[in-house]
């Protein structure tokens, strides 16, 4: 039985809205962006048993250009903080991030003179996956989370409390 | 361009990969000098992952720094703890159970499997067979279920204790093991299907970064890199630990010491370990898995909860940790990329006063030159993968 018995014939009505936010939400193409320990549990959810495919965000991209999700897994150390910041901004928009595990969150258990303590510091982050290093679970989860962020997207900002930005600011 | 330029100014061009790239494992970054797609120099650039261990672990107890060494070898992070606690235990003249010993044994050989697993997929991956990786990771899920049996994590246990375990593993450890055991076989025999006669992975392999006994000897490399050149070192075998004398492998060796070589040298490792694990499981007798010291472990919970003397001890070996008389100390095991070693400093207190780590991924990185030069750019990706290096231990 396919999806096609379940569809009604005719015509869908639904907004272009909740027509783009489902197309995101449901093929997030992932940056490979693996850093330590958590990189080896980010590969594990796509692999065989975990099996990322289901959540239609298996397919990383080696180029931050063809990706709209950076899954920053692992701890980012001051020197590769740069490389992080500039990758981020060669996603196309719309992007998300997600930080995956304590280090990338916080700086975890390296508090030092080289972890940068919380990727947030350098991206805006989406979602935070806790964990030393997070469980499969706990990263699709996080996924999952995210997908319904990405549902309850505005396609044009919101016209009564506008938000800071380059078209708001007045003269 | 200028009139005046000449052909030798444009021979080469220098490029640069990583520290993003998906073939580097990790953040290795790489800056190439080409001449047409001839690799003419390869220099690698670390510190991407620089995280300051070795610094971090002198602010924490004896006990506390166990769970930084998890996090530099991340594919047998029981590996690091084993040869960090092996160290401390070496300052302490300590001699542990043998049920200890037999279980350190079993769990060190599993996480060379598990290492040997991931370094087969990625390799395979990176010289694109997509398959291998889905099937390697298939087995390796069934390890880190061990892992997560004993101590509750999967990827960084922390399990291994100064002077034993601090609880035994549970009744269904054993079984688990035996009937990975039973499954394994076929699985190894799965990826040898799939590789060892492919007539693509041999082009990609055969011949490809050709190490000399002499060059790997001169380079420090240790494990499965040197023994692939023919070298016969194995830690296990000439500095043994844990008992490791009293088991019955070998150790096996290359040829020609190129890329295929030492594929086929780690499938073969991984029977062997194979076979040191169904030993192991057969000598695996009742019996403590703590040593009897008990400035190192809190007296047993009904007594702590009895007795004051008993109270305050569990309290002071929580709180502050225990004491290592002055010395030092290096330890050294056959890890799953080559020899780890930590050298351990004590000056009496409660936190080490230095720890140095011999990892054997950073004195492999610098094979990759005389590896790649003189190949393709193609090659440089199957360098990378076959002296199995892993980020976190090259830059700590």
């Amino acid at each position: 039985m396919g999806l096609e018995e379940l569809v009604p014939d005719g015509i869908l009505t639904t907004t272009v809205e909740k027509m783009v936010n489902w197309a995101r939400r449901s093929s997030i193409w992932p940056a490979t962006f693996g850093l330590a320990c958590c990189a080896i549990e980010m590969m594990a959810t796509t692999a065989s048993r975990y099996d990322l495919a289901r959540f239609g965000a298996e397919v990383f991209r080696a180029s931050p250009r063809q990706a709209d999700l950076m899954i920053v897994a692992g701890r980012v150390s001051k020197k590769m903080a740069p490389v992080l910041k500039r990758i981020y901004d060669q996603m196309p928009e719309p992007k998300w991030v997600i930080s995956m595990g304590a280090c990338a969150s916080c700086g975890g258990e390296f508090y030092d003179y080289a972890i940068v303590q919380g990727v947030d510091t350098v991206v805006p982050v989406d979602v935070y996956v806790p964990g030393c290093p997070p469980r499969p679970e706990a990263l699709i989860y996080g996924i999952m989370k995210l997908q319904d962020k990405i549902d309850r997207m505005k396609l044009k900002p919101e016209a009564a409390p506008a938000a800071p930005g380059p078209s708001s600011t007045s003269a | 361009m200028p009139a005046t330029a000449t052909a030798s100014e444009f021979k080469t061009i220098t490029i640069n990969m990583g520290p993003q790239h998906p073939s580097t494992h990790g953040v290795l970054r790489l800056i190439i000098e080409l001449d047409g797609e001839t690799v003419v120099s390869l220099k690698p650039v670390m510190g991407y992952l620089h995280t300051g261990m070795e610094k971090i672990m002198e602010s924490k107890t004896y006990t506390k720094a166990i769970t930084v060494t998890d996090r530099m070898d991340y594919m047998s992070p029981l590996g690091n703890n084993m040869a960090y606690v092996g160290a401390v235990e070496q300052i302490l003249g300590l001699s542990i159970p043998e049920r200890a010993r037999t279980l350190r044994i079993i769990l060190l050989e599993t996480m060379r499997l598990a290492s040997h697993l991931v370094w087969l997929g990625t390799h395979a991956l990176d010289l694109g067979a997509m398959s291998v990786f889905l099937y390697c990771f298939r087995e390796r899920e069934k390890l880190l279920d061990l892992n997560d049996m004993v101590a509750g994590s999967r990827m960084t246990p922390s399990y291994f204790r100064v002077g034993g375990f601090f609880n035994d593993v549970p009744d269904t450890f054993v079984p688990a093991v035996r009937k990975f055991l039973a499954e394994f076989p076929s699985a190894l025999a799965e990826y040898q299907n799939l590789l060892t006669k492919n007539r693509i992975w041999m082009k990609r392999t055969i011949g490809v970064g050709v190490l000399t006994a002499e060059q790997a000897i001169d380079l420090g490399l240790t494990g499965p890199s040197l023994r692939g050149s023919g070298v016969n070192y194995d830690v296990r075998k000439k500095t043994p630990y844990l008992g490791y004398e009293k088991y019955d492998f070998e150790v096996p060796l290359g040829r020609t010491g190129d890329v295929y070589d030492r594929y086929v040298i780690r499938i073969e490792e991984m029977k062997q370990s194979m076979a040191i694990l169904r030993q192991a499981l057969d000598r695996l007798r009742p019996g403590p898995v703590r040593a009897d010291n008990p400035y190192l472990f809190p007296a047993p919970r009904t007594d702590v909860k009895r007795g004051m003397e008993e109270l305050i001890y569990h309290f002071k070996i929580m709180s502050e940790g225990f004491r290592v008389p002055p010395g030092d100390a290096y330890f050294a095991i056959e890890a799953p990329k080559g020899e780890l070693g930590f050298y351990v400093v004590a000056d009496g207190s409660p936190k080490p006063y230095r720890v140095r780590v011999r990892p054997p991924s950073f004195i492999h990185l610098q094979a990759l030159e005389p590896m790649c030069v003189g190949r393709m750019v193609a090659d440089v990706v199957a360098c990378i993968g076959t002296i199995d290096i892993v980020l976190g231990e090259v830059d700590r």
